[in-house]
């Protein structure tokens, strides 16, 4: 299994137990999110996001609650199928504090099945000259310098 | 916002997902044209995987391929590359914005806590003693 990963991290100048709270409860949810939201918070709960101005529903599935440090779900997987480890996204929310302040850690992955050993997975990953936060800009650029010489 | 448009992203995520498919993309962007031998014989898998991947990335409409007398030869499609990248660039800014409404709620709701606290507290303080 690999990863394709987006990492993001932001500091807060609140405690732990207020971010947690504006991360995972729904009322906090809708300023932030999706314009409706509702999300069973256990294990294999069920949830949605309602993006009323896109007319468009994201279902999602809790992953796991950790409360005040971990919260993940399932999403964008096909129309109809439930979350597997092959066919959705993870997307996980890592809180820590250190004196009043919150470091919020974002974490979406979706994962692709090859042959590769977890390992050899691993250190082709850890390669940053060939690593996600690496690929996509020179992805966009690349895509940008081909359509400039296509015009 | 970004909503995502379920079977498009997916195909796209899945395929740039993997590191190896990932060094194919780059390769083929650098070299133009490549056959599946041509490419096998710069990287440290084998010429069945990289058969896979490419069918992968095709699939995803990341690569096109076109046969020249015995040879299938690949090439990356620059205007899919685009969309892909700009999705990714855009799901990346989504969360940057999301995160940074989540940081301006929780510091709104731990400030008015606050002073919500020095309120009540005001009178009781008063009475206690000097440190």
């Amino acid at each position: 299994m690999t990863a394709a990963t987006i990492e993001r991290e932001i500091r807060i100048d609140a405690p732990i137990e207020i971010v947690w709270d504006v991360v995972t409860n729904p009322q906090h949810i809708v300023n932030w999110f999706a314009e409706e939201a509702t999300v069973d918070l256990r294990p294999g709960g069920a949830g949605s996001l309602n993006f009323t101005e896109h007319n468009h529903v994201s279902p999602l599935r809790v992953e796991t609650v950790d409360p005040p440090r971990l919260f993940s779900y399932r999403w964008s997987q096909p129309d109809g199928e439930e979350p597997t480890e092959e066919n959705s996204m993870l997307v996980e929310f890592i809180l820590s504090e250190d004196q009043g302040v919150t470091t919020l850690r974002l974490v979406e992955s979706g994962f692709a099945k090859n042959n590769w050993s977890e390992e050899k997975n691993r250190e082709y990953f850890d390669d940053h000259s060939n690593g996600w936060d690496h690929f996509v800009p020179r992805l966009a650029s690349y895509a940008a310098t081909a359509n400039v010489s296509a015009k | 916002m970004t909503a995502r448009t379920r079977s498009y992203d997916e195909e796209v995520w899945l395929a740039v997902a993997d590191p190896n498919r990932r060094s194919l993309l780059e390769l083929l962007i650098n070299r133009g044209e490549a056959t599946a031998s041509g490419l096998a014989s710069e990287v440290t898998f084998s010429r069945q995987a990289v058969a896979k991947h490419l069918a992968v990335l095709e699939r995803a409409q990341l690569v096109s391929s076109r046969r020249a007398g015995r040879e299938v030869l690949f090439c990356v499609r620059p205007n899919q590359v685009d969309v892909a990248a700009q999705m990714m660039l855009n799901i990346g800014r989504s969360w940057d914005a999301r995160l940074q409404s989540i940081k301006r709620i929780a510091e709104e709701v731990h400030r008015s806590a606050l002073a919500a606290n020095r309120v009540e507290e005001s009178p009781i303080s008063e009475e206690l003693p000097p440190n």
